[in-house]
């Protein structure tokens, strides 16, 4: 900073206003915040011991690790699966895209629980077996009863994948449709095929547009998980609510899974914001 | 600089080009000709169809009626005997391949640096090695005046800067014929005489250009065509020096009288 000059007029030093509403509504809000911990600590419900014996026992570890495979193959899948019918539903294809825009409108327009009522206990019972054959010939690429075939994971992963790859699809047709026209212009003047333009030019540029309600969808998928504990797959909640159901103590136990789901998030946030930084390179700074 | 009307086959030749946007007719019958290593010059009033004309002649806009040659090949289609058939995409791709073209807006990939956007055609589309291309793209931005910014992204040059990244990029592909689409429009005003010195430069080694502009001193000194387009239909053309000095039609009068 440059030397004052004599003749300049002195720094101003005001006495700042003071905020008492704020002193007074915040001393409010930690005194009920205080009170609820308080009384919750002394009900002998939240038991730190219990919490501490159950964090890293085998049991949680295993759930933990079902939670986050089942979360990571869902999510890659529902990527996969969006790109496909975004690029289906933005096709000249009228087919293509009538299939696209009906299976967005079924899966956002059920219930992921019903669906995956629908994968472990429906299809089992309409069909008895499953068989992939190979054309011309009497083989088969796949063939068992379904009950086999459809273990809570497989159940649980189309649910979700299938149920993620409809709002994926969404995403993605954002994105796509964010991109210049000009740029798919100035691709197709270089001779570039509509393929090679999609893939190299248009969703590059999607990317910054998809990347960050991805990491919302994937910070969601690690909580909806939980909800593949009703199709008996052994997840966190799943791990959980079997020890509770042993030793009646719930309430650690839900602590416990709670823990777990925010370290979850967090390392996902992380993930996010990496990804986003990444994605926001050659950006127009406006 | 023509090199023999006679017995070549024109770079450009449109033979009544009509076309229509639902009720709305941009050309109606569009007679042009350019010579290999003949630099065009289209201007007119905004709404006349230059910028559509230009479109249409590497197929981003296809014409509704009337005959285009690029090289001797009609454009967008191919002829057998009294049929016309539709190219397949990857057909009409081939094609623009060999036509450069430059947009008002300068259209750069800004998820690429200058040096990617200029290999990225010759690399995916060519097929060329990656060294070569490199090389190639090292030659062509130094060429423009860029040897210093080819690790850049479009974002960080200026206007004048990313569309001659723009004209580099479209000569990698090597193409026989270079169109501009206003390439100057978008530019502030000090930064228009780099991309016009590039252009200039450009015509000088008998590259065919077509250009849409609304820079008469660059049609006058650079062009050896000039035509004048009015609602959809070429109006007058000739000699720039000749229609600038004696314009026939009293809609070139009109037009020249209020921007001259």
């Amino acid at each position: 900073m440059a030397a004052r000059a004599p003749g300049d007029p002195d720094a101003i030093r005001a006495i700042p206003v003071r905020h008492w509403g704020r002193w007074v509504s915040g001393a409010v809000v930690l005194a009920v915040v205080g009170w609820v911990a308080w009384s919750a600590a002394r009900s002998g419900f939240l038991d730190g011991r219990t919490i501490g014996h159950y964090l890293f026992s085998p049991l949680i570890r295993q759930g933990l690790w079902a939670t986050v495979k089942l979360a990571v193959v869902a999510q890659v899948a529902g990527v996969v699966l969006g790109v496909v019918f975004a690029v289906m539903r933005l096709s000249k294809n009228v087919v293509a895209s009538w299939l696209a825009s009906a299976y967005i409108w079924f899966f956002r327009g059920t219930p992921v629980l019903v669906q995956l009522f629908f994968w472990y206990n429906g299809v089992p019972s309409v069909w008895k077996r499953i068989a992939i054959p190979v054309p011309l010939t009497h083989l088969y690429l796949y063939s068992g009863r379904t009950v086999d075939f459809m273990t809570p994971f497989m159940a649980a992963f189309l649910g979700l994948a299938l149920n993620e790859g409809a709002y994926m699809a969404e995403i993605v047709r954002a994105g796509i449709i964010s991109v210049d026209d000009g740029q798919v212009e100035a691709a197709q003047a270089l001779g570039m095929t509509p393929t090679l333009t999609m893939r190299r030019i248009v969703l590059p540029q999607a990317m910054r547009v998809i990347v960050p309600p991805t990491g919302n969808e994937f910070i969601s998928m690690l909580k909806t998980t939980s909800l593949a504990s009703v199709v008996v797959y052994g997840e966190l909640l799943r791990r959980a609510s079997d020890i509770y159901s042993s030793n009646l103590k719930p309430v650690p136990l839900l602590v416990v899974v709670s823990i777990w789901y925010l370290v979850l998030t967090t390392v996902a946030s992380g993930f996010q914001y990496m990804l986003e930084r990444r994605y926001g390179k050659g950006v127009r700074r406006r | 600089m023509s090199t023999g009307t006679v017995n070549t086959t024109p770079m450009v030749r449109a033979e009544r080009v009509y076309k229509r946007f639902g009720k709305v007719e941009a050309l109606r019958g569009v007679d042009l000709t350019v010579q290999p290593g003949e630099v065009s010059v289209i201007i007119g009033p905004s709404g006349s169809g230059k910028s559509t004309f230009l479109r249409c002649i590497n197929h981003l806009e296809q014409i509704s009626a009337g005959r285009l040659w690029v090289d001797g090949e009609l454009v967008g289609y191919r002829q057998e005997g009294d049929a016309i058939h539709e190219l397949r995409e990857r057909e009409v791709a081939r094609r623009r391949a060999a036509i450069g073209m430059v947009f008002q807006r300068f259209n750069l990939f800004p998820h690429m640096t200058a040096l990617e956007n200029v290999t990225e055609a010759p690399v995916r589309v060519k097929k060329l090695a990656r060294p070569a291309a490199d090389a190639a793209a090292r030659r062509l931005l130094e060429r423009v005046g860029l040897g210093d910014k080819l690790d850049c992204h479009p974002v960080e040059l200026s206007g004048g800067q990313q569309q001659r990244v723009a004209i580099a990029r479209a000569l990698a592909m090597e193409p026989k014929l270079m169109l501009f689409d206003e390439p100057t429009s978008a530019l502030d005003p000090e930064l228009v005489g780099e991309v016009l010195a590039v252009m200039r430069d450009l015509a000088a080694s008998g590259m065919t250009m077509v250009v849409v502009t609304h820079e008469m001193g660059f049609a006058r000194e650079v062009g050896h065509h000039l035509v004048f387009m009015d609602d959809g239909a070429v109006v007058e053309e000739g000699e720039p020096r000749a229609v600038f000095a004696h314009p026939r039609e009293p809609r070139t009068q009109a037009f020249l009288s209020k921007i001259l």
